[in-house]
Formats: C-alpha cells, structure tokens, sequence
C-alpha cells in the first residue's frame, strides 16, 4: 500500500502541476483576448494575406489567402534548406577528408577552416555575407559574365532559366532509369549472394541514367531551350536584368552562410566516422584480396556510413531549424512571413506561433522518426 | 593520376635535388613577386600559360624532389609531409599559391592601408579598413546605451561575479561537501543580487537604469550567463525525469525536452516577445530581457537535459544497486551517489552546451534587443557612419570568435582531463 503511494502520488502531483500551468496560461489568455477584443480561431487562414512577398516558388500574390502564403513560406524555408544540406555536404565531406590527409599543409588548412567557421556565431556570418560581402559585388551594368551565361551583380544571382518542352516525357524517362536502377541493384545483391559474383551496377547505373533520358531529346520530342539574363536600361543609371532566372541576394548570403558553418560540424562527423573503423579491417580486406575500390565500397563505407549517418542528420535537423534566421536579413522564410508580417496584420499572436512552431516541430520529428528507423534498419545484427 | 615522371629524371640523385628545388624556388618566387610587389616575371608567356606557370614549374621541381631517402634532414621531412604524391604536391602547391595571393590584399587592408587616427568619418581616407568607426563605437558596441559615466558599475559586477565564481577553488576541505551546493544554489543568488542591484540600480544611491539601454557585448555575457545557471536546475530535474519509472513523469519529461529541441530559438524568442504576454495576468508586467532569459532557459534546459541524461546513462549499474543495497531511497542515492559521479562526467558536454548558448545569443537582437550585432545594425545605419559594415562585422567576429575559441579549447582539455581520469 504504501509503495503504491509512493509511485502514484510523484505523478499525481507532476499532472496537476502540469495541469495548473496550462490552466492558468489558458485563462489567462481567455481574459486578455477578451479585454483586446480578439477571438481564437483559425478562420483568418482563409482571408486575403494582402502582403507581398519579394521570392516566391510559387504564384503568390496579395490576393491569396494566409494559408497560401503559409505554403509558399514554408516552401522557400524547405529551398534554403534544402540547398544547405546540399552544399554542407559536398563541403563536409571534403574537409573532413581532408583533415585525415597525410599532408602536413590540408591537414591543417582544414582544421583552420572548421575552427574559423564554427566558431563565429551564424547570425554574424549571414549577416557578414549579406551586409558586408554581397554588398561589395559590382552594380547590373558593371557585371562581367561569370562562366559567360550568368552575372552575380548586388542585386542578385542572375542564371539562365530553362524551358521546357514536353518536360513530362523527359521527367517519366528519368523516373524510369532509377526505377530500373534500383532493380538492378537488388538483381546485383541477390547474384552476388547467390553465386559470388559481382555485376558491374556503376557502370550500368551511369549508362542508365545518361542514356534514358537522351533518348527522351532524341526520340520523345523534348526540347530545352535557355533564356538568357540580358541588362535592360530602366533609367539614365538604373540598370536590371531581365529574363532568366534572378536568386535573391538574401538566398545567397543564407545559403552560403548556412552551408560554410553546418559544413564545419559534417566534417567532424565525417572525420569520427572514418577514424572510427579500425586499421584492422583495411588490412583484413586487402589480406582476403580486395582492390582499394572494392575495401573503400564494401568495407570501409559501410562501417563508416553507420557511424557517420546520424549525427549528421542531426546536423541537416540543425541547417533546418537555423534556416529560420532568414528573417533577421529579410528573406521571406516561416518565420518572416508568417511569424513576423501575417502575425502582425492579423494580431493572432497565439494561433500564428504555434502554427510556426509545430511546423518546425513536425519536420523536426518526421526526420527523427526516419532516423530511428534508419538506425534500426543498418545496426548490427549481433547474434 | 597515375603520371610517371620517373622517366625525365636523372640518375644522379644530387642533379635531381639541384634541379628540383631551382624549379620549386623559381615558381615560389614568381607567385610571391607577383602578389607582394606586382612583378610579373613570366609575363611574357603568352596568354593563361602565365597564370599556370608556377604550378607547372613548382610541380616538376616537386616531383624532382620526390625521393625515397635523401640524407637531408630538411627535404626528407618536405617529402613525407608534403609531397608523397603527384596529387599531393599539386595540393600544396595550390594552397601555398593561394595563402601567398590572398596575403597581401588582406595584410593592405586590414593594416597597411587602413585608418584609425580621428574621431569623424573624414578621418578614414585611405583604401583600406576603417578602424576610427570601431574605436568610436568601441563603448557602444561593449555596453550598448549604457550611460558612459556608469560603466564602472557592469565592470565591477562583472569582475565580483566572476570573482565569486572562482571561490569555489579556495574552498578547505571540510567545506569541500557544500561545493555543490554553493554553485548550484547559492552562487547564481548571489550573482542575480550583484548584477541586478549594481547594473539595474535605483537603490544604495545608485541610478536606475531600464533594461533597453542595457546592450552590447556586456548583455551578451549577462544573458548567457543567466541562461546557464537557470537552465542547469532545471535541465538536471528533466534528465532524472526521463530515467524516472514512473510512467506519468517520463513522459511529460520527454515532451517537454522533444518539444523544446524540436524548435527553432527563433521562435521561441517570437513566442516571448508576443505570445507570452498574453499568457500572463492582466496588469503584470515583465520585463523583455526577463522574458528571453526565461525564454532561452526553458529552451535551452531540454539541450542540458540531454547533455545530463548521458552522464546518468554513462553510469554503471553497479552503482545504482550498490546505493539501494545501502538501504538508500530515490533521493539519499541521485543526491550522494548518482549525481556527483554523473555531472562531473557531463562537464565537457555542458561547456559544449554553454558555448552554443554563447553562439545563439546575438539571435535576442531579432526581438529588439541591443546586444552586439543590434549595436552594429545600429552603428550601420547611423548616418554620420555609413558604409562601414564590413569593419563592424569583422570586429565582432573576431570578438566572437576569440571567446568561443578559447572556451571550445577549455572545454576540450576538460574532456581530456576527465577521459584520464576514469
């Protein structure tokens, strides 16, 4: 009896205490909101958002409702994320490689550039790239063409666009070339456990994925034309690019500044990783036969993969939730738009702040719960 | 890059050598000349050879050099840390050319060409950095709007608090028992007591200063160093509450900590600054920097509470069965047995936590308040002082970065000190 007390009461008292705060909070709001003559509710989702938003993905204007700027937000968060991810791995993976290297000069260069660039806070690196270095870049009609086709001018990032024509062939094509990829794949993995041999996937995934899709051009009538950025007088000295594709100086800066410092935190994971595989298995796979290619891809990686994965997700998790500091240099992310601009048009402090918050709350989980699985799935299987 | 230039070298090793470092120095020097005194010796070449001359030169004399064993102690070591490969010489050589360019520039700017002299824009005239504008804002940029004849009083509180934090080490061995309890207690007490009497004021004659004219890097230092000591409590409770068999516990404990890592500070300090005024009584009224310190605690506290729950789990069974075979209940064991071992575990992993804490600081400036880079955005836009952000950010960068160098590197020897130990 007396034990049974001593396991409900804790809990009882932590409910009520949990309890008594959300219901102080809630009835404190209820008070507030009637004093201010505001209501709870979602119905403004459906009202016109009347703002303007300067990088869309999307169509959006001010005549679309909150909920479409939501998606159009979220949307451009999910871009800078994305591109983040991108760029901090390529980069990662470089330097943390690096930092293995015999050489006396990458070993250390790298181990600078990890140390320079975590160590400043993000927010002053973004705000260094957007106020300071981006701001530096020479005016439209002073722009030399970078790689010929493309200007980086202080107004943006200017790209040629593509258009397409019967983008849809070309895109089924390419779904079809991964789908038949995969399939070899397993083909490949059950012949090599069947019978010990090894097919050549590489090379078939490659010639796969090129050929596909020139057929598509050749064949299926696709074609891709460029639209070229060309300067266009607007005044005497107000100069701009027209056509093309224009990113933003606000991407770029975050962009960079999110990739150069989550870079920093790959590396290392990169670099735990593959000194976490012992000299031993190298050397037992050369003993048993091996070429360098085949230790480094059926050896090495797969035992380095297993170490490196997960804190690197984390790292990606990371990227995605500082994304949201887009809204200190004003690109129209989550957190801008909604948080900031709609939050203050609507005054629904409450409702837009736990959308936003739950958003991030569900991306966050969506990706742990992946990872979870992930983990489950490559643990070893110990007997 | 299965290149073999084997074959164009000599038999003699010694003419090898010779060659070898005539190629390297030529090529070093003619990158060196060309970016310190713009002199261009293989100008003459026709079009981009020019521009890959020195790595051409400095790769052949690399590969001249590559040997087995030379006797000399110098191009033995260049070889082995070096130049193993053709891929690894044509590194070097790349990273070499590429500090030898970017040198200059950056010492002409930084230094050579750049002002301090003067107390007015007019004072900067060269092409180079102006520091003028850093040594004219220096205080603002350090206290924000603190009035200047009161600056005396964030040294001083700053100087007792951090005083106060080293006592800990003179404690005599029969005091050793409360140490816990004097950091975990009574220290941050005290610290609150110093820093909101001396630097808010308005009693003991001093003059009260409001919250908004607190700022720059001083704010910085009090708002993480609040942070910390609230969310350690906390964070401590939050872990045990995750190990904790009672089902009703562990899983609030779990929202909570899932909840807070899930979000972004952002919008917790969004959330501080217009959904919690609303969850207060009406007529009640908080101060904004109170509200972000609680705000960056509770977030930072579920961080903290992960940091601890490794430190609980790195514990052997062993000492948890040893305590209860003691007769000792829940508390008598976290308190005399667990915990102790368990948070001296953890202290690299919160000094980790701490310097992200320091690194996330400067994100209160998106809720208005005046810390470091508000100042700067502040100095930025002021309009005798345009154009200088470049400097603005590279000062406080380098601010930045010296401190979270220093504890990073403080914070590794610690890991180190008590890896050994166990």
């Amino acid at each position: 009896m007396n034990n049974k007390i001593k396991r409900i009461l804790p809990q009882l008292l932590t409910i009520l205490f949990v309890v008594f705060v959300f219901g102080f909070f809630t009835i404190n709001a209820q008070v507030n909101m009637d004093n201010r003559g505001i209501d709870f509710g979602f119905g403004f989702l459906s009202q016109e958002a009347s703002f303007d938003m300067q990088f869309t993905l999307l169509d959006y204007d001010g005549q679309d409702s909150y909920l479409w700027a939501y998606v159009v937000a979220l949307l451009n968060t999910l871009l800078v994320s994305f591109l983040g991810i991108i760029f901090c791995t390529i980069l990662g993976v470089v330097i943390g490689v690096a930092r293995l290297s015999q050489n006396f000069l990458i070993k250390n260069s790298a181990a600078w550039y990890v140390e320079f660039f975590r160590n400043i806070p993000l927010l002053l690196q973004i705000f260094f790239w957007y106020y300071a270095a981006l701001r530096a870049l020479p005016l439209p009609e002073n722009a030399q063409p970078w790689f010929g086709v493309t200007y980086m001018t202080i107004k943006g990032y200017y790209i040629p666009s593509m258009i397409w024509e019967n983008l849809n062939v070309f895109l089924s094509c390419l779904i079809a070339a991964i789908v038949a990829i995969i399939f070899i794949r397993v083909y490949a993995k059950k012949i090599q456990e069947r019978e010990g041999k090894q097919l050549p996937v590489l090379y078939i995934s490659l010639a796969l994925i090129t050929i596909l899709p020139l057929l598509s051009f050749l064949i299926g009538g696709v074609t891709l034309d460029f639209e070229m950025p060309v300067l266009k007088q607007l005044a005497q000295t107000s100069f701009i690019f027209e056509g093309g594709v224009a990113l933003p100086p606000e991407l770029i800066a975050l962009v960079l500044a999110l990739s150069l410092y989550t870079s920093t935190f790959v590396a290392e994971c990169v670099r735990a990783g593959i000194q976490g595989i012992s000299k031993g298995q190298k050397e037992a796979a050369a003993s048993v036969g091996l070429t360098p290619n085949q230790i480094l891809k059926l050896v090495i990686m797969p035992q380095a993969l297993r170490i490196i994965i997960p804190p690197t997700t984390n790292q990606y998790l990371n990227l995605t939730k500082n994304s949201s500091l887009a809204a200190a240099i004003a690109y129209p992310d989550l957190v801008l738009v909604f948080a900031g601009t709609a939050l203050m048009q609507t005054g629904k402090a409450i409702e837009i702040v736990g959308i936003t918050m739950l958003t991030y709350l569900s991306i966050s989980l969506a990706i742990a719960a992946l990872m979870n699985w992930y983990n489950k799935r490559i643990e070893i299987k110990e007997k | 890059m299965n290149l073999s230039l084997n074959r164009i070298k000599s038999q003699n090793q010694m003419t090898n050598i010779y060659i070898g470092s005539a190629l390297l120095i030529l090529s070093i020097l003619d990158v060196f000349l060309n970016s310190f005194f713009r002199i261009n010796i293989s100008g003459s070449l026709p079009g981009n050879l020019s521009i890959f001359f020195p790595l051409i030169l400095g790769f052949l004399g690399l590969s001249y050099l590559r040997t087995e064993y030379s006797g000399y102690k110098f191009l033995d070591s260049l070889n082995k840390n070096i130049n193993t490969t053709n891929f690894n010489a044509f590194l070097t050589l790349f990273i070499t050319f590429a500090i030898l360019k970017a040198f200059p520039p950056a010492l002409s700017w930084m230094v050579l060409d750049a002002n301090i002299s003067g107390d007015t824009k007019d004072a900067c005239t060269g092409t180079g950095a102006c520091w003028t504008y850093i040594k004219v804002w220096f205080k603002r940029f350090m206290y924000g709007m603190y009035p200047n004849e009161l600056h005396w009083r964030i040294n001083s509180a700053f100087l007792l608090v951090i005083g106060l934090g080293f006592v800990g080490y003179f404690f005599k061995e029969n005091l050793k028992k409360y140490l816990a309890l004097y950091y975990v207690v009574i220290y941050p007490i005290i610290a609150f007591l110093i820093i909101y009497y001396l630097i808010s004021g308005g009693s003991f004659g001093l003059v009260w200063v409001e919250t908004g004219a607190w700022g720059g890097l001083s704010l910085t230092f009090i708002v993480s160093f609040f942070c910390l000591i609230f969310c350690f409590p906390l964070g401590m409770i939050l872990a045990l509450g995750r190990r904790s068999n009672l089902p009703a516990i562990r899983y609030i404990s779990v929202g909570y900590i899932e909840f807070w890592r899930g979000v972004p500070l952002i919008t917790v300090l969004f959330m501080s600054s217009v959904m919690f005024p609303m969850f207060l009584p009406q007529d009640f009224f908080m101060d904004k920097l109170v509200r972000v310190i609680i705000a960056i605690t509770l977030f930072e506290a579920a961080y903290c509470a992960e940091v601890i729950r490794g430190g609980l789990q790195a514990l052997p069974r062993g000492q948890y069965d040893a305590a209860k075979s003691l007769g000792m209940g829940y508390w008598k064991m976290h308190i005399f047995v667990i915990l102790p071992q368990a948070l001296k575990l953890v202290i690299p992993g919160i000094a980790n936590t701490f310097l992200a804490l320091v690194k996330d600081t400067p994100l209160i400036f998106v809720v208005g308040l005046a810390e470091i880079a508000g100042m700067l955005a502040l100095a930025k836009t002021n309009p005798k002082w345009l154009g200088f952000a470049m400097e603005g950010y590279i000062f406080a960068a380098i601010i930045f970065w010296i401190i979270c160098y220093a504890m990073s590197k403080y914070s590794y020897n610690l890991e180190e000190k008590y890896k050994t130990e166990r």
